[in-house]
């Protein structure tokens, strides 16, 4: 579970949460979770944004869930729709070995 | 006329040449259709995300254009046929670009009305205030 919230923070972008020390432990500073797409104002996700979909996408390839990363509900619709089609001309994999 | 984007994959052992021609007979099937091209790029050589025909690179070609469904038919169908082609996917995307679009005025109106309050608001603050001052 900690290892897959390190994971959504850790994109190319600076960490959208404080991530813990490793603990596990509740002592670090949990920042407000808030929609990437509203804030950096992306009407229009482009399934050809590789970088953008990837930080949403767990290590073996699977789409985090809204809970983890922030997400609004018809954001978090667009992108598994981008996500699907990037799968589908392989810029996304369906699931990659760990 | 409905905006599509043609996105295909053709494999790395094939001459540059042989793309740009392909790339070029593509377009020649738009144009015969009667559409319109806005864009033609090679995006250049990936990694696939999978293996793909025994394929782990491949060459991304890009084409945007509008037209009608006819077009996207018959170029599906020379995709398929093409040897050095390995995988294809063509999206509408005039609707969501009407959203996004829509979107976009949305939220300059919002702006635009966020705004103007924020120039009369302050001075009936600033009496209250003068008030609770001179009364105190």
């Amino acid at each position: 579970m900690a290892t897959t919230r390190n994971i959504a923070a850790s994109g190319e972008r600076p960490a959208r949460r404080e991530g813990g020390s490793g603990g596990g432990r509740k002592q670090y500073f949990r920042r407000r979770k808030v929609c990437k797409f509203c804030e950096e104002k992306i009407d229009f996700v482009d399934y050809k944004d590789v970088r953008l979909m990837e930080q949403f996408v767990s290590e073996r390839g699977k789409i985090l869930p809204r809970r983890l990363t922030g997400t609004c509900s018809p954001h978090q619709h667009r992108l598994t729709t981008a996500i699907n089609r990037a799968r589908n001309i392989a810029l996304l994999p369906f699931a990659s070995e760990v | 006329m409905r905006k599509y984007e043609l996105i295909f994959i053709v494999r790395t052992d094939v001459a540059e040449e042989d793309v740009e021609k392909l790339l070029t007979q593509m377009q020649g099937v738009v144009t015969a259709g009667g559409g319109k091209i806005e864009k033609a790029e090679k995006m250049g050589r990936r990694r696939l995300a999978y293996r793909v025909r025994r394929q782990r690179e491949g060459i991304y070609v890009l084409l945007v254009f509008e037209g009608s469904g006819d077009i996207v038919k018959e170029l599906e169908r020379r995709l398929k046929v093409a040897d050095p082609v390995i995988k294809f996917l063509t999206v509408r995307t005039d609707e969501e670009l009407k959203r996004a679009e829509k979107m976009k005025a949305i939220r300059a109106k919002q702006e635009s009305k966020k705004r103007r309050p924020k120039a009369p608001a302050p001075p009936p603050i600033s009496p209250a205030e003068q008030e609770a001052a001179a009364q105190a």
